[in-house]
């Protein structure tokens, strides 16, 4: 993994960075790179209220902050920002204000690299409208002196329309603190993550490279026209 | 929560009556439904902080319960009511769960806004 001078994480939900990212983070911040995690909401849509139920509607964004704290704690990073937006509502908010609010974080950090959600191809709502305002922030930005941009895809057909990932870390030697922060989101993985321990100590290779293996595609800006 | 109790429940309905009140009302399938089952038609309604007076208010069924609100010039209705929270705040949070626990519906009716 190449050593970045500053690393933005743009999602929009506590546990998006647990899940295909965490590895990737935790290397970074390993390697000494400052990471900043902006994350746009609470994940207040949440629907896992468990059996027997641990939450309501209304607790459950306070539950997910801590998780969201415990899981950045996790990961080493020491720049946590929480910017307020409701869970499923990105996409209906004003796109050139999302855009700005992203490109004064890109101004203030610094980044060389940022990492978010391919629009159109990442599924959610949520993630596809926050890949969009981070696209739209950094092609603000004279192409030369862009940051790298890296998006996570996962939509069906995605490798199909996209091509491979053409950046595929092996994260393993950081795996441990992947689990940890996976395992921070409780109220969102705790029935998967008894499913996957079983699966880790019978080292199933689907699950191990899963687990060890992040990938990414940089995201391939339109050239001009003219 | 807890399992719906019908005479509580409709108590707390009846305080609310000829009040102003702000409701929060939402029905869900998930954002991943269709994404795991190409099949499956996604659908899903949400509203928070509508300011109604409702005069008529009831919870019927036999469980999973319907909660109908008679609103001036309408309604207010949800359907897969399963349990019900009256929180610190005096708000009456209903929701209905699927087995796994997952929110499927949820009603909730406030005298503050919900933030």
């Amino acid at each position: 993994m190449e050593k970045e001078r500053h690393v933005l994480v743009v999602f929009p939900h506590p546990d998006d960075e647990a899940f295909g990212v965490s590895g990737t983070i935790a290397s970074h911040v390993k390697n000494g790179t400052p990471v900043t995690y902006a994350c746009l909401t609470l994940g207040e849509m949440g629907r896992n209220m468990g059996n027997p139920l641990f939450t309501n509607r209304e607790n459950l964004p306070e539950i997910r902050k801590k998780e969201l704290k415990d899981a950045v704690s996790a990961l080493g990073i020491q720049d946590l920002r929480m910017l307020g937006f409701r869970d499923k509502t990105i996409e209906f908010e004003d796109e050139k204000k999302l855009a700005d609010l992203i490109y004064s974080l890109i101004e203030e950090v610094n980044p060389s690299l940022i990492i978010t959600f391919y629009p159109g191809y990442s599924v959610h709502p949520d993630h596809d409208a926050t890949g969009a305002a981070v696209v739209r922030a950094v092609s603000q930005i004279p192409a030369e002196k862009r940051p790298k941009l890296n998006c996570v895809a996962f939509s069906k057909g995605c490798v199909e329309e996209l091509g491979e990932a053409d950046i595929v870390n092996d994260i393993s030697p950081v795996n441990d603190i992947k689990l940890a922060a996976i395992q921070a989101h409780r109220s969102q993985t705790q029935q998967m993550f008894k499913d996957m321990s079983e699966k880790l100590k019978n080292q199933d290779p689907q699950i191990l490279a899963w687990l060890n293996s992040e990938r990414f595609w940089t995201f391939k800006f339109q050239a001009p026209l003219n | 929560m807890e399992p719906v109790v019908l005479k509580t429940v409709q108590e707390k309905i009846n305080q609310f009556a000829n009040k102003e009140v702000y409701i929060h009302l939402e029905t869900t399938n998930g954002a991943y439904a269709s994404h795991h089952d190409e099949s499956f038609f996604s659908a899903g309604a949400y509203i928070r902080n509508a300011l109604v007076n409702y005069e008529l208010g009831k919870i019927t069924g036999n469980g999973p319960f319907r909660v109908g609100l008679k609103i001036q010039l309408g309604w207010v209705y949800a359907e897969g009511i399963t349990h019900f929270e009256i929180d610190d705040q005096d708000r009456l949070l209903l929701a209905g769960h699927d087995p796994q626990g997952k929110l499927a519906v949820a009603l909730e009716i406030s005298l503050t806004p919900f933030t």
